[in-house]
């Protein structure tokens, strides 16, 4: 009798042992993924339009050279490996065997050098790839890239969204390939899913493509991305598992809302290659604000950690720097300005703006362009008052008003919210490059900020491999900035990933939800 | 002859309003400061001033306002609305992609308002200050002065997070396999709420009108007749009266189709409802001039032709009614 209890007992508690082994994780193939999106983008093809509403669908049908993790390392993905030349003037590609189009066709180094011509031509961002003075094609699975300068931004350049292999056969017909007809219909990719229907302000599905260079990648049957603007709905809908994932959320309610609910992953990790910022913005050569202690003044007058509690509800980092705070490259050694009225007070005296009858010294405007970022701009009246400055908040009436405005440099301060890209060469450097004052042109440097040091610094960071060399330089050029201040940063934008407890591998990378979603599978 | 002369003259009135229409619009959306570029740009994370150039000489936006004009209106004059700046499509294509949807929302939204609202005027009517014909007063009070997003969100909230009865948002549920009569239900499953919710504006405008046109002719003397005859009241009220009575509804129900379609603008845009409402929000927020125009020229066309139909029915209801 007790032989059979013990025998009874110990098989109950291998069993209870074994169970949990059982389970650890091993991903399984099927499903199909409900998520959102809150844009509809205007094609899905990357190479040619940039932007999160493109990128988000653009990076499952299409895969990079590259991938990267959540601590920038760079992995293998259509390129087996990859490296530089010992002058860095060449970086060589070598092509996974076997990788196919959608089509069947196969991927080969062709591709890849139309590919990179074409975003050279057609891309926004042209400091991607300018340096790119040809790539050679010895043999159909490697690629020379040949540079006129050593390049370290090519690498990030090469991942997510930025540069999506394309078909040669299918672009290379000779029509414009920012208005190609199967950029919309009959996508042919290289990426790990293909597409099914793209309805524009309804859904874009997705299902996995049998043939994927990756073995028994991706595991989901197939992606259905809803497109739902209404911030509201998406909530209601992750809430109640309608929605599985969700990236790019950002509105500090909703999320605490959603951190609440046990079934869900709410996390801010990620997005560091994204690389937001928001931050106020000065008109560093007309008005009041042309003068450095006025700048410095506000600087010291505006309670970053007070945004950051009452208004994002502590779902954001502080940022003091125009270098992202998840970017090895961020100082954050440097003078953050941290709310000090007096300080402000005394710089303003000094500067030779005494206080009038009235208590203000002189009027500034402050603009904004969205909605999100509309409470901040509210809160600079009350907090610019008690040193003396009487802000009025000028809103537009929508996106193109408010660009139309700033870069025609017609504004004293105004919010804003802008992308580094990755490496700073690609996101960074236009809002400080003198040499990228243009008229007209939203996201230049409209603060019409020059500084000779400033350009020099940058130049040499973005033409050297080296990390360590390039981190002083930034840190030289973050110290530079942080004491004039075209611009005073204020915190990283908080993009989160709400994610279902029952999806395995949510995207946590430096590229959030724009990065391949081959890993993920249903639990 | 009295009833083509009517609809010719209304066709005519019509072309003139559509042509003022478009120069008017045109001019407002050309006078704001920014353009499309500057969406692209905008939507793009930035873009280089070359990228920009390029963009306003394809759209020809470097053109003089009267140019611009000019060219529009002749194309529109040969049936051509244009491209999209945006989504690079024929104009005609996306919006005959979306109309579908809203003229779904938008009728049924009306047809529920007009019958919710004569039902309960009717049944109000017959007990003028009883509990029920408050009830109805009040209900309909609401839903008119409750501005129309806010009585989405707060359905969506009852039936959709507390009592998770209804979808979320958007017309179908893409994983669902079935044939045409599953798919019709999935459609009308996702369409009760933005209905819903686009009728409770003019439900109180329909039942107040219902409820004293059928007191004014409930008073009349051919229902006294009726009565004292012995016809069995609801003969009375749903045969002779409720004819009589609808005159009024149906002229008003035809007058406020416009602001139905303006209402849908905004319940479009809280369910994600794929119509031509949450097509024409993008694209007034995006500058796309071509599409907006095109939008407006639609409408009009459609707010037209209703209000011949709305002439025509009443003229089917009561005979009596003669042009001149």
């Amino acid at each position: 009798m007790k032989r059979l209890f013990a025998l009874s007992a110990v098989i109950l508690l291998s069993a209870g042992l074994a169970a949990p082994l059982a389970q650890a994780e091993e991903p399984k193939k099927g499903g199909t993924l409900v998520m959102s999106v809150q844009n509809t983008p205007r094609h899905l093809n990357p190479a040619v339009q940039s932007g999160i509403a493109t990128g988000e669908p653009g990076s499952q049908l299409f895969a990079t050279p590259l991938r990267y993790d959540e601590d920038w390392n760079p992995s293998p993905y259509l390129a087996k490996s990859w490296s530089v030349s010992n002058d860095g003037l060449a970086v060589t590609l070598n092509l996974v065997e076997g990788a196919t189009f959608h089509d069947g066709q196969p991927i080969t180094s062709e591709d890849v050098a139309f590919s990179i011509e074409t975003v050279k031509a057609n891309h926004p961002f042209k400091s991607m790839f300018a340096p790119v003075e040809l790539v050679k094609t010895p043999d159909p699975l490697t690629a020379i890239i040949v540079l006129s300068q050593p390049h370290p931004a090519l690498l990030l350049a090469m991942s997510s969204q930025l540069l999506p292999i394309l078909p040669k056969h299918i672009y290379g017909d000779g029509q414009d390939p920012k208005t190609h007809p199967r950029n919309t219909e009959n996508v042919v990719g290289s990426g790990p899913f293909k597409l099914v229907e793209f309805k524009r302000d309804q859904h874009i599905i997705l299902e996995r493509y049998e043939n994927f260079f990756i073995k028994d990648r991706p595991y989901l049957d197939k992606i259905v991305m809803r497109i739902v603007k209404d911030t509201s709905a998406r909530t209601i809908a992750l809430d109640s598992g309608e929605f599985m994932l969700s990236g790019f959320e950002q509105t500090p309610r909703d999320l605490n809302r959603l951190k609440k609910n046990p079934n869900l992953n709410v996390s801010g990790e990620g997005y560091a290659a994204i690389g937001s910022i928001v931050w106020v913005a000065f008109n560093t050569k007309q008005g009041k604000t042309a003068d450095k202690a006025v700048r410095q003044a506000i600087s010291y007058a505006i309670d970053r950690n007070f945004l950051l509690k009452a208004i994002m509800l502590g779902t954001a980092k502080p940022a003091k720097t125009g270098i992202h705070p998840g970017s090895p490259f961020y100082d954050s050694s440097v003078n953050g300005y941290d709310v000090d009225l007096d300080k402000a007070n005394k710089l303003l005296d000094d500067a030779g703006y005494p206080r009038g009858a009235d208590g203000m010294r002189f009027p500034l405007t402050v603009d904004y362009g969205w909605a999100v970022v509309k409470p901040y701009a509210e809160y600079m009246k009350p907090q610019l008052k008690k040193i003396g400055i009487d802000v009025t908040v000028r809103a537009s009436a929508d996106f193109p008003t408010w660009a139309k405005r700033i870069s025609n440099h017609e504004f004293d301060m105004t919010m804003d919210n802008v992308f580094n890209w990755g490496d700073p060469v690609i996101g960074v450097h236009r809002t400080y490059d003198s040499q990228n004052i243009k008229k007209g042109v939203i996201w230049s440097n409209t603060q019409q900020y020059s500084n000779a040091r400033v350009d020099e610094l940058m130049k040499l960071a973005g033409a050297t491999y080296d990390q360590e060399e390039r981190k002083k330089y930034y840190a030289e050029f973050q110290q530079i900035l942080a004491d004039e201040l075209p611009i005073y940063w204020l915190f990283a934008g908080p993009y989160h990933t709400v994610a279902n407890k029952k999806l395995g591998n949510p995207p946590n990378t430096i590229w959030g939800t724009s990065a391949p979603l081959d890993r993920v599978y249903m639990k | 002859m009295g009833l083509w002369n009517t609809i010719a003259t209304r066709v005519g009135y019509g072309l003139l309003l559509l042509v003022a229409v478009l120069i008017l619009n045109f001019t407002l959306i050309s006078i704001a400061p920014g353009d499309i570029a500057d969406t692209i740009a905008g939507g793009m994370g930035g873009a280089d001033a070359e990228v920009m150039e390029e963009i306003r000489t394809r759209y020809g936006l470097d053109q003089p306002f009267y140019v611009q004009l000019w060219r529009y209106l002749s194309r529109v004059a040969l049936f051509d609305l244009g491209y999209s700046y945006f989504y690079n499509t024929p104009v005609t294509t996306l919006i005959l992609e979306k109309l579908p949807a809203t003229l779904l929302l938008v009728f049924s939204a009306q047809i529920l308002a007009v019958i919710t609202g004569t039902l309960l005027g009717v049944l109000a009517a017959k007990k003028p200050n009883g509990a029920l014909s408050l009830t109805v007063t009040f209900l309909s009070l609401f839903g008119f002065a409750a501005p129309v997003f806010w009585t989405g969100i707060l359905l969506i909230i009852l039936f959709v997070s507390i009592f998770p009865i209804f979808p979320v948002a958007g017309m179908v549920d893409v994983t669902i396999e079935g044939g045409f009569f599953v798919q019709a239900l999935d459609v009308l499953h996702h369409l009760a709420l933005p209905m819903v919710t686009l009728a409770s504006i003019f439900l109180a405008l329909y039942s107040r009108l219902a409820r004293a046109s059928m007191l004014e002719v409930l008073g009349a003397d051919y229902v006294r007749t009726a009565r004292a005859k012995g016809v069995p009241e609801r003969t009375v009220l749903y045969k002779h009266a409720l004819k009589n009575a609808l005159g009024p509804v149906v002229t008003v129900a035809g007058l406020q189709f416009s602001a139905v379609i303006s209402g849908a603008v905004v319940v479009e845009a809280v369910f994600s409802w794929p119509g031509l409402g949450t097509l024409a929000l993008q694209s007034i927020l995006a500058r796309d001039t071509p599409t907006i125009m095109g939008i407006l020229f639609f409408s009009s066309l459609v707010v037209i032709l209703v209000n011949i139909l709305t002439d025509i029915t009443l003229r089917l209801i009561d005979p009596r009614i003669k042009s001149g």
